[in-house]
């Protein structure tokens, strides 16, 4: 049906490459910009090609910024954590909505998801407060604990539409053997939902890992437990900004994102989309 | 869910219809969290937004904060700007996204691989794509500026940040880089969800491909673009990472929404009180806006009968 002809596929590539070049660009300049020389970098006009590339600069950003490999370390320890509480959260309750029905479903449910109507530098002040009541300022719980009460609706709505799939059958057949409402839980349901486990997690953790920037600045002061997205702008000094070591930091720093991404991008854009599209 | 192989009401049907104390025990952890994470600080945000709360103290001032910030000649300008800004980059994300779901759903070669390399702006750290960004709009040394220069169309080095229109513009920019790639898989899976005898049907009866997007495509995912175009324009209203890094909220305010503002006064300035007024209004403004969709919405599908 409606085959496309050449000149209509010449057409096409044009607007994806244009589509892809307004995606890509910025991480294309940040590898150029890291390839060159600092004091090349401030040559103007702007110049595409130079004969003076090299990977310095990768080696150099372990020695202006000695923390950068902690700073790393920290975002994806913090994405982790945020992933595991969130979770452990999500878990139980997309389970109860997409099984039972009971007084108060819609409403609370809705109230679930009315939580992704404030931004969390809406509620800062207060969440200033609560922290340091808990003694969690400058900790690593700083910015877990908020990170993943934002992660935790979208998750319940992801993980909820999931469930929802798998067959109540089965559950019956093992509430007729004897089994406990526990059991049915974790060796029936779950083992099932694994594939929308893992959706919902990375969903979950690239969410933890993009997000971290302003309970970071705002909640934390102490250098050991900053995440990469505060740590990185160390590059920027009082006199001049290592523009090349930090983009080669930032390229550095995307990587293990960008792995987990890789592996999973089959599950993750399946189930995303899947999950959304159901309701 | 209700079984129809068995036919017959199971002890655990009735249990799963019935048992609300387990359903609510289940729901509990991720309840309580929330409420003690995000309930309270709400409330507490009420509160202060009535007290004159600082680093010395607080005490109770009633309208006070709300009649000056009423009466504050800036801020009429930073609410339209925070609706303008949110206007402008909603729709774009919304066409953008519609632009590249055709092209990615179109049968062309290399299709999975475009799928792929159209997420890296979502997935990677908003602060690093926004480091990226700010390399970009660089005057002396940015690609955009040297590009426009090579062309002819700039005299000299522009810096798009520096300047209050083109960095109100480059902000935009950048957060519609940030958004359109989920908007585009979102509207990608509508278009692979469309039933295919539609566009068959249409195409033996001689409609054109225009046609065929205008009368199948864009009224089938019209659930999904709607839905997606008020979860954005939420997330793009409390956006805060992307002009903090690129801006700060300038120059002379150029940049400033409702919340850099907010985080301006409270956190910079250490006014909590009258920066939880701030961040009330951005709450009954954003949940105002948000009602008057819905019911703009619930009135569309009545006239047009849409369920």
């Amino acid at each position: 049906m409606g085959r496309f002809n050449i000149f209509q596929k010449i057409l096409l590539y044009i607007a994806i490459a244009v589509f892809m070049t307004f995606i890509l660009l910025p991480f294309f300049e940040m590898f150029m910009a890291s390839l060159r020389p600092l004091e090349h970098l401030f040559r103007s006009p702007y110049q595409f090609w130079s004969d003076d590339m090299s990977l310095q600069a990768y080696s150099d950003i372990w020695v202006t910024v000695p923390m950068l490999g902690r700073y790393i370390f920290n975002s994806v320890f913090l994405a982790t954590v945020t992933t595991m509480l969130c979770m452990s959260f999500v878990i139980p309750s997309a389970y109860s909505y997409a099984r039972f029905s009971f007084k108060g479903k819609r409403i609370s449910l809705g109230l679930f998801l009315g939580v992704n109507m404030f931004a969390g530098a809406v509620l800062l002040i207060p969440l200033y407060k609560l922290l340091r009541t808990f003694g969690f300022l400058n900790t690593y719980a700083a910015m877990f604990v908020p990170g993943a009460a934002f992660l935790v609706p979208t998750g319940i709505w992801l993980l909820k539409a999931y469930l929802e799939k798998i067959p109540i059958e089965l559950e019956e057949s093992a509430y007729i053997d004897g089994a406990s409402r526990m059991y049915i839980l974790r060796r029936v349901v779950l083992p099932l939902a694994v594939p929308g486990l893992i959706v919902v997690a990375v969903a979950t953790f690239i969410g933890a890992y993009a997000q971290q920037f302003l309970f970071a600045i705002t909640f934390n002061q102490k250098r050991e437990f900053m995440p990469l997205p505060a740590g990185i702008f160390e590059f920027i000094g009082y006199q001049t900004v290592k523009w090349n070591q930090m983009m080669a930091a930032s390229l550095v720093g995307i990587i293990p994102v960008l792995v987990i991404f890789l592996f999973l991008q089959k599950y993750l854009v399946e189930g995303l989309t899947k999950g959304a599209l159901k309701q | 869910m209700k079984s129809k192989i068995l036919g017959h009401n199971t002890n655990w049907q009735k249990f799963v219809r019935s048992h609300t104390l387990y359903a609510w025990l289940l729901i509990a952890p991720a309840a309580l969290f929330l409420i003690l994470i995000v309930g309270w600080p709400l409330v507490e945000t009420v509160r202060l937004s009535f007290t004159d709360a600082g680093l010395g103290g607080e005490k109770y001032i009633g309208w006070q904060n709300f009649e000056k910030l009423f009466n504050s000649r800036k801020y009429p300008g930073i609410v339209g700007r925070t609706f303008y800004w949110m206007f402008l980059s909603v729709s774009l994300k919304m066409i953008l996204g519609i632009i590249g779901a055709l092209l990615l759903n179109a049968k062309l070669k290399g299709r999975s691989a475009f799928r792929v390399m159209v997420m890296p702006p979502w997935i990677v750290p908003m602060a690093i794509g926004c480091i990226g960004w700010l390399w970009l709009y660089n005057g002396h040394f940015g690609i955009i500026s040297g590009v426009l220069m090579h062309l002819g169309l700039l005299d000299g080095p522009f810096s798009f940040l520096a300047y209050k229109t083109s960095a109100f513009y480059s902000t935009v920019v950048t957060d519609v880089w940030i958004g359109t790639p989920m908007v585009t898989i979102f509207f990608l899976a509508a278009m692979q969800g469309v039933p295919q005898d539609l566009y068959e049907a249409a195409y033996v009866d001689g409609a054109s491909r225009w046609y065929r997007f205008r009368r199948i495509t864009i009224p089938q995912i019209m659930p999904v673009i709607v839905t997606m175009a008020l979860l954005s324009s939420i997330w793009t209203f409390n956006s805060f990472e992307i002009i903090w890094i690129l801006t700060e909220g300038g120059p002379r305010g150029a940049t400033t929404t409702m919340i850099i503002d907010t985080y301006k006064m409270a956190i910079a300035n250490y006014k909590f009180g009258y920066g939880a007024t701030r961040a009330l209004m951005v709450v009954i403004l954003l949940t105002v806006f948000s009602l008057i969709y819905l019911l703009l919405l619930n009135k569309v599908n009545e006239k047009f009968k849409i369920k």
